[in-house]
């Protein structure tokens, strides 16, 4: 009978093998579920892991994926150490995705000469500061009321939605769009550089810069260690003098503040106008991304490359397989609980005992 | 007779450690019989098995003769067996009749309960009141209330861990009187203390351990507190070396301090008020639980509640300033919780040392400079005897003693000007009570101010130039250590004090 025991410490092996021993897990589902409808799990499995990794086509995709995942799990992630469950990253990208959008349809006046450099960078900071806009009420509510961040983050999520819905019907849709709830199409000059031939664009390179920062906060600069500190023990961080309202006004908004980049990113690069819906929903992928990349900003680069793995093969498997469009959901809810069963191996350890 | 309790070779194992090691203990009916140990001797793993919490790994438990298997605690209780536990498991919310009817049968009528409770109570002179609710009772009588608790089981052994620990003087006299009845009714009792005066007076019999193994079983009435000592850490106890000096002048004023609750069951501070000069140190007595959590964090700025000009440093008020204001200005602190306080255990001993260190040597420009960190941690190490892998070790992969080392080391090493340090040596082991002891007379003779807040009234009168006594969170007026008599704190304890009543009343119109 195997029995699980504790350890004296936690291994910290296990913390890295635990992701992959996840993953592993979720592709043996897969094989089961493939198995279930009749399909061929190899053909299924290749799909997923094989076909969207062997064009230059299927990795350029998956880092347009990567870019909006990375954006929001690398704030997640932050806000997460500092034990402040921000869950709402959906809406705050699609806050970042309205106020950047409004600011190019300012500016916009549709004669293709607008735009550059300077326009682009200004309508990145719109949807920064829209995406901490919508956090910072989060902040407020907690900060002033003691309302629960959770809760109220997720509902944001829905207000954002329905904003945005709101919009597009009305004071942002094309004129000229026969009645389509869209905006009309940026023109170039509004449009994120993109790597020649592909969709790839300059979303990856701020995305992986944000990680990079994050992880020089955690490691080098003493603003991450007072965040570590309050997350782990808020008696320790009091005693220290540390400032909670600080460590939640800071998670808050910059968490808020990358997912409002990310929803910029969004209708500036892929997309090119402001839509009904412009996340198949990164931001609440972004949470397990936080999570299976251990909340460690460089493990988040990995698991935002999984995830984005994930959403590639779901496209495929509908197209390739005739899978439904549920199967990425299922894909990554399977891979979140494979983790947190697997995590248990990082206390305890398994005993063979007869 | 058979013996009412024989464990032969009981052997524990934990991942990291051999908690028993092949332990025997005989207990005779109505014998008095003390566990001797320091912390981490094994003490509790022990009485953790004969109460059935936890199964042993080798070895067997007999009682009157018989062998057993005592598969939980309701088995033992069933055997007669009844336990006195070091932390109280009593609901603040509920009625003392209440809590004990939470670990009887849910049949019992709670009017008979009462009954059977005040019956109990009156046999043995324990003042017990059933319908009072449990938060308002002070932590002698929340013992009471689990003595009376493991009484009504009609025990023939009766476990009590560290009892004494939480009382005043006078309290532990009447708790003696209470366990020499109920062994000349029969019944056994094994006390767990580190306590050697304690054992000396009241117990028949005594095994030591150390190290998870029993190091001797003597008579306790013919040993001397050296022969005990030497048992239970293989070493004669250190003796303080301390010189009278002149204190120097007034670094923090304390005045008129009040301090309302921060929660239902916290003790508001009321009318505090005393002067620590720089080069003494003074102490704090009272029993936990009558305000001084609160006039820690008072102090340090962990709360900072306080009227401004009720604190003063060097004359200037401080009260409404923040910890990391404070520790800039040359105070340091060390609270009574070590884990998830004083220390953070999921990270390393050198990022615990930036809690209190954040001055330029360590952070610059908001950059830590890790190799600086790497050698102060490194030198705190060496310098206190921790026993630690390194500076990267975790720091709740520290033993308590070493821990509080490293955090002792941690705020001395900073050269404070002013110390305020909560029970500096609680569970801390004997020869790193002493150093921690020793480092704090150097500080004092460096000219550093210490207020000293601690249960152990040995301690403080080794350490404290003057002594205060706390109570109800109010403070006593100050004694020097030389007028300080053991019976005089006391009774200052429970708040009687000269002029005591007057100020409370004053208060009370005001």
């Amino acid at each position: 009978m195997l029995e699980l025991v504790p350890r004296a410490q936690p291994s910290r092996r296990m913390a890295w093998v635990s992701p992959l021993l996840a993953l592993a897990l979720t592709a043996l589902c897969g094989v089961f579920m493939f198995l279930a409808v009749g399909k061929s799990p190899l053909q299924g499995l290749a799909v997923f892991f094989i076909e969207p990794l062997s064009s230059l086509r299927g990795w350029s995709e998956i880092g347009v994926k990567v870019a909006p995942l990375l954006l929001c799990s690398v704030g997640l992630a932050l806000c997460f150490r500092a034990n402040i469950f921000n869950i709402g990253a959906e809406g705050q990208l699609v806050l970042g995705a309205i106020t950047a959008g409004a600011f190019i349809l300012q500016f916009d006046d549709g004669s293709g000469s607008g735009g550059g450099p300077l326009m682009i960078t200004l309508a990145l900071l719109a949807g920064a500061l829209g995406g901490a806009f919508w956090a910072a009420l989060v902040a407020w509510l907690r900060d002033r009321y003691h309302a629960n961040e959770i809760l109220v983050s997720l509902m944001l999520v829905y207000v954002a939605q329905l904003l945005l819905s709101y919009l597009v019907h009305g004071v942002m849709r094309d004129p000229d769009g026969f009645g389509f709830p869209q905006s009309r199409l940026f023109d170039q000059g509004f449009l994120l550089p993109v790597w020649p031939g592909t969709r790839l664009h300059l979303g990856i390179v701020l995305a992986l810069l944000a990680a990079l920062f994050a992880w020089l906060l955690l490691s080098r600069l003493f603003a991450g260690y007072r965040l570590t500190v309050g997350g782990l023990a808020p008696l320790a961080a009091r005693y220290a003098g540390f400032s909670s309202r600080r460590a939640l006004w800071g998670c808050m908004l910059g968490s808020g503040a990358l997912a409002g980049v990310a929803g910029a990113c969004e209708i500036m690069g892929p997309i090119g106008q402001v839509t009904p819906s412009v996340s198949p929903g990164y931001g609440f992928a972004a949470i397990i991304v936080a999570f299976v990349g251990r909340l460690h900003p460089i493990g988040v680069i990995f698991a935002s490359f999984i995830m984005a793995l994930f959403y590639i093969g779901g496209e495929l498997s509908q197209t390739r397989l005739g899978m439904p469009n549920a199967i990425t959901g299922i894909f990554q809810g399977i891979l979140l609980f494979s983790l947190l069963a697997c995590d248990v191996l990082i206390h305890q350890r398994l005993r063979w005992r007869r | 007779m058979p013996p009412r309790l024989a464990l032969r070779r009981i052997t524990k194992t934990y991942p990291a450690v051999r908690a028993n090691d092949a332990v025997d203990l005989t207990v005779e009916p109505g014998e008095i019989h003390a566990v001797l140990g320091e912390n981490g001797a094994g003490k509790s793993t022990l009485m953790k098995i004969i109460y059935g919490v936890v199964r042993p790994d080798e070895g067997t438990v007999e009682w009157d003769g018989q062998a057993v298997q005592i598969a939980n605690p309701a088995a033992a209780r069933a055997l007669g067996l009844g336990m006195v536990f070091q932390h109280f498991s009593l609901f603040d919310t509920l009625t003392v009749a209440e809590n004990i009817a939470l670990g009887l049968p849910p049949d019992t009528p709670l009017q008979a309960l009462a009954g059977r409770i005040e019956q109990t109570a009156g046999q043995y002179g324990l003042d017990v009141q059933p319908h009072r609710h449990v938060h308002t009772l002070s932590v002698g009588e929340r013992q009471r209330v689990e003595i009376v608790r493991a009484l009504l089981g009609k025990p023939r052994l009766l476990i009590l861990d560290e009892p004494t620990s939480v009382l005043t003087p006078q309290a532990v006299q009447r708790l003696f009187e209470v366990l020499r009845q109920l062994a000349a009714e029969g019944c056994s009792i094994l006390y767990i203390s580190h306590k050697l005066d304690e054992i000396r007076s009241l117990c028949h019999r005594c095994t030591v351990m150390r190290a998870g193994r029993v190091t001797g079983v003597c008579d306790p009435r013919q040993e001397t507190e050296a022969s005990l000592s030497r048992l239970m850490i293989g070493a004669d106890l250190p003796v303080q070396q301390r010189q009278a000096r002149a204190a120097g002048p007034v670094l923090m004023r304390v005045q008129g301090l009040d301090l309302p609750r921060a929660h239902p069951f916290a003790t508001p501070l009321s009318q505090v008020a005393f002067d620590l000069h720089a080069g003494e140190i003074l102490g704090v007595a009272g029993v936990s639980g009558n305000g001084q959590q609160e006039l820690m964090g008072v102090l340090s700025g962990e709360d900072p509640r306080a009227a401004s000009d009720a604190i003063a440093l060097d004359g200037t008020p401080i009260g409404r300033q923040s910890a990391a204001w404070r520790r800039a200005r040359g105070l340091a602190f060390v609270p009574e919780e070590r884990l998830g306080r004083g220390a953070v255990p999921e990270l390393s001993l050198a990022r615990n040392l930036l809690l209190s260190h954040q001055e330029a040597q360590t952070v610059r420009h908001g950059w830590i400079r890790s190799g600086v960190v790497q050698r102060i941690t490194a030198d705190i190490i060496d310098r206190f005897h921790v026993k630690a892998a390194g500076p990267q070790a975790l720091a709740g992969s520290l033993s308590g003693g070493n821990l509080q080392k490293f955090i002792v080391g941690r705020e001395v090493v900073r050269r404070p000007r002013l110390l305020i340090i909560a029970q500096p040596t609680w569970g801390v082991d004997v020869g790193a009570a002493a150093q921690i002891r020793g480092e704090l007379l150097a500080l004092r003779d460096a000219g550093c101010a210490i207020l000293l807040i601690s249960e152990e009234l040995d301690e403080l009168l080794e350490l404290s130039d003057r002594l205060v006594v706390m109570a109800k969170g109010r403070l006593s007026p100050s004694i020097t250590r030389e007028q300080a008599s053991r019976e005089q704190i006391g009774q200052w304890m429970s708040g009687l004090w000269p002029g005591a009543a007057q100020a409370a009343q004053e208060t009370a119109h005001a």
